[in-house]
């Protein structure tokens, strides 16, 4: 079969970076193409350069033969190329209709005044197509994460109305955010659109890729590494060679887990908060690490944002390295040498338009400070120190933290709390968004921080996770501890004890 | 199609009790004050109501869009005293022997819109926000009407234009029937034209208006310019209701029109709110300001009272707690 979309020779740079180097693939008519790699391999720029988003370097594109050229989304729409972004994209202050037709208002124009009936019974046609019952009149905002997804398809749909050839559907990790039976409506609609549309599906889960896709391309730093037919190839296969190395073997580094040491960092006793948790009894000493396990609302997050001081406690006590704690704010905890690494990166963790010095010495000024002020070159030797130390991917200490990958941010976070003294860390889902490649190098950095005498609370979205880096899991359900297993090499609890726990 | 009526339905209908609020308080200060002084009700009391709603209304509706788009436009003040001062300058005066009736008042409004156009271009094209690029168009407004008057206050002597606020129709100055008119007209782009909707987009989420095809640029200078066609018209309208034009003729018009806006519960943050709101907001402010002289209030009292109000508008017009960040 011929291609409808071909690119070839694909070449991106971003100051730094080369984000693609020579990326070749197709696209044939009526077909699903997987993509997968780690976070920075560059499927989001090769996505965004399909979509007209980003111009390429270098290289070329051809649909249907003829050559491609696009300056903005809105080429690329005229070609019949559309996106679903991994952010969603939809105004959610609009309606549905609003958001499915935004930017094509014209459509329904008649001497300068939209006639939104139209315009509703264009929206209604549209999702009666993919076979979607969503009210087009109600506020983007009041729908689930699941529908919006479904008016994001619908949206880029619209396309085949006013372009006349096969669609292409670029889907930016559409599952991201969608239960598993949410998942399956979003795949359902996809097949059943095969026969209208072909779709580059990107997803970090290679079973959804393997289970959509016809074909599957890999790209690892910026380049095609292998492509499959979907029904040759298994997940562990593509897996093996996306990281370039075997998934369970040390993946936790195990070895590396020593006996903790006998100071006691964090101590509470009977401690509670406003109904979201209570007569918690927690032990960390140095250098060990202690995971929660428990379902959203079990009270596990709550207990970490008290000791991280975002939430005060208000029953039982705390005592940070013997000293009795209350915290009203975090600041107070960051004073008692408590670092927080939290889930939103881009929210919490890093000032993202500030350099990587600059967030590394944000905890604690005073290491960079000489007579009273600031020491930009003691500042920058300290953080590019930590970018060797850490194998931080960037340009230099003065890159903005906004341009990292995920890993490489969280590594940054991780080397505030060093440069501030920590020796208590929270991590709070710490490889949320990670690839399997940046988490192993998390892992590596949580070992080095254990081995040093830090204290680590963790919790994560995964039981092996949990289970594999802690020395002691505590199981949280309804508030309370409702069971603790020892974590020791060789000695680790099983998940499905766990999971009796906690549900 | 919906129609206004059906649009007011919908903003007044109840899906959250804040959007009845601005009206609820409406009504209460009514009838406080009708029950404080019975005067407020005489038809005389309501007649100069309206018309001292007449410029703070046209003004919002402009504000109203800017406001919408997540943006300020703190030139409110020199746009208008720009316009009245082309309108007095062109029109018969006792300054200068141009006589040029309502061609003036055409080019009294153009010169409105021109200001907001430089200022949607300057923000867009020289990428300086929407506060530092109208806080310069104010001054410069300022500073040109007030050289062109010479400092001194100059007569409009145009009987035609002055009808604007002396003739009567249906019992109330022509002046009110054109802020009617530009309510009607603001209405109409809001909640029936593309501009109207996208103006809301990009309140809503500017990135994402972008990657749907939104030409956002240019929306935002032709906001821009529809809001200086409003102040335009507010400084005719101005002009006429003082039968002249002064250095200090636009001197607290921004803190009115942006209380309107803000009382009437539109968001500063863009993206929630409208100019059926802001009617209802113009109407609480020059009702208040009414009711307190009627009462006899200090007017120091009156302007605190003022900044009292708007603080707690925006205090209870947001779930101030879902605000991460306040700048």
């Amino acid at each position: 079969m011929s291609a409808m979309l071909n690119a070839s020779g694909i070449i991106k740079n971003f100051p730094g970076v080369q984000a693609l180097r020579d990326v070749s693939i197709e696209v044939r008519p009526n077909e699903v193409v997987g993509l997968i790699g780690e976070n920075g391999a560059g499927k989001s720029t090769l996505m965004r350069v399909l979509a007209g988003s980003y111009r390429p370097d270098g290289g070329s594109l051809t649909l249907d033969g003829e050559q491609l050229r696009m300056r903005s989304p809105r080429d690329a729409a005229r070609h019949g190329i559309g996106m679903v972004f991994q952010e969603q994209s939809l105004v959610l202050n609009l309606t549905v209709a609003e958001n499915i037709y935004l930017g094509e208002e014209d459509r329904f124009t008649r001497f300068g005044l939209v006639n939104w009936r139209a315009m509703n019974a264009a929206a209604r046609r549209q999702l009666a197509k993919i076979g979607i019952d969503i009210d087009v009149t109600a506020r983007t905002s009041e729908l689930t994460f699941a529908a919006r997804q479904m008016v994001e398809l619908a949206k880029a749909l619209t396309l085949e109305e006013v372009v006349e050839r096969q669609l292409l559907i670029l889907l930016d990790e559409p599952t991201s955010v969608l239960n598993a039976a949410d998942i399956e409506v979003l795949f359902a609609r996809v097949r059943s659109l095969k026969s209208r549309a072909s779709f580059v599906f990107v997803s970090h889960r290679l079973d959804e890729v393997l289970a959509i896709s016809d074909r599957v391309y890999t790209m690892k730093d910026g380049a095609v590494v292998a492509k499959h037919r979907a029904a040759e190839v298994t997940a562990p296969e593509l897996h093996e060679i996306m990281v370039g190395r075997g998934l369970q073997a040390e993946y936790y580094r195990e070895a590396r887990q020593l006996a903790p040491r006998d100071t006691v960092m964090v101590e509470a006793k009977g401690l509670g908060a406003n109904g979201a948790y209570h007569g918690v009894d927690l032990n960390i000493r140095a250098g060990e690490i202690v995971g929660i396990a428990g379902v959203v609302g079990s009270g596990r997050e709550e207990v970490t944002r008290t000791i991280g001081g975002f939430l005060q406690h208000d029953a039982g006590e705390m005592r940070i390295a013997g000293d009795m704690v209350r915290f009203a704010s975090p600041e107070p905890a960051v004073r008692k040498g408590i670092g927080y690494v939290p889930r939103e990166r881009r929210l919490e963790g890093l000032v993202m338009f500030l350099s990587i010095a600059e967030n590394i010495s944000l905890a604690d000024l005073s290491s960079v400070m000489r007579h009273g002020a600031i020491d930009y070159g003691k500042e920058r030797r300290l953080a590019a120190d930590w970018i060797k130390r850490l194998r931080i991917k960037a340009p230099g200490p003065d890159a903005a933290c906004r341009k990292l990958s995920g890993g490489n941010q969280q590594k940054v976070v991780l080397a505030r709390w060093m440069t501030a003294g920590s020796r208590i860390l929270v991590l709070d889902h710490p490889t949320r968004g990670l690839d399997v490649g940046a988490k192993e190098e998390v892992y590596e950095l949580v070992r080095d921080l254990s081995a040093q005498g830090v204290a680590i609370l963790l919790i994560s979205d995964t039981l092996e996770e949990t289970i594999g880096l802690s020395h002691q899991v505590l199981v949280m359900r309804d508030g309370e501890i409702t069971a603790r297993f020892d974590a020791s090499p060789g000695k680790k609890p099983n998940q499905v004890d766990l999971l009796r726990a906690m549900v | 199609m919906t129609l206004i009526p059906g649009r007011i339905a919908a903003v007044f209908g109840g899906r959250r009790w804040r959007s009845l609020a601005p009206l609820a308080v409406l009504i209460v200060l009514c009838v406080l004050i009708a029950i404080a002084n019975p005067n407020f009700i005489e038809l005389r009391n309501l007649v100069r109501l309206a018309n001292s709603a007449a410029v703070p209304l046209t003004l919002a509706m402009g504000l109203t869009f800017i406001i919408l788009m997540g943006s300020i436009d703190l030139s409110v003040e020199g746009t208008l005293s720009v316009s009245a001062m082309v309108v007095v300058l062109l029109a018969a005066n006792d300054a200068n022997g141009n006589d040029y009736g309502w061609w003036a008042v055409l080019a009294a409004v153009v010169a409105g819109t021109a200001m907001g156009f430089v200022s949607g271009l300057i923000q867009t094209m020289l990428r300086i926000p929407s506060f530092m690029a109208t806080l310069g168009m104010w001054f410069i407004g300022l500073g040109l009407s007030v050289y062109m008057l010479g400092g001194s206050a100059i007569r409009l002597n145009d009987a035609s234009i002055r009808d604007l606020a002396l003739h009567r129709f249906l019992g109330l100055p022509v002046a009110v029937w054109v802020a009617f008119g530009a309510f009607l007209l603001a209405a109409i782009i809001q909640y029936h034209t593309k501009l109207g909707r996208h103006i809301l987009a990009i309140g809503g989420d500017e990135d994402v208006a972008k990657l749907s095809g939104v030409n956002v640029t240019r929306v935002r200078i032709t906001a821009f310019a529809l809001a200086g066609f409003f102040f335009g018209v507010s400084g005719v309208l101005a002009a006429a209701q003082l039968g002249q034009s002064h250095a200090v003729i636009g001197d607290g018009r921004l803190f009115a029109a942006v209380t309107a806006v803000v009382v009437g519960g539109t968001a500063l943050t863009g993206g929630e709110g409208g100019v059926v709101n802001t009617l209802i907001g113009v109407l609480i402010v020059t009702v208040l300001a009414n009711g307190m002289i009627l009462l006899g209030i200090s007017p120091y009292i009156q302007q605190t009272v003022q900044g009292l109000m708007i603080i707690a508008a925006v205090a209870l017009s947001l779930d101030r707690v879902r605000l991460r960040i306040v700048k």
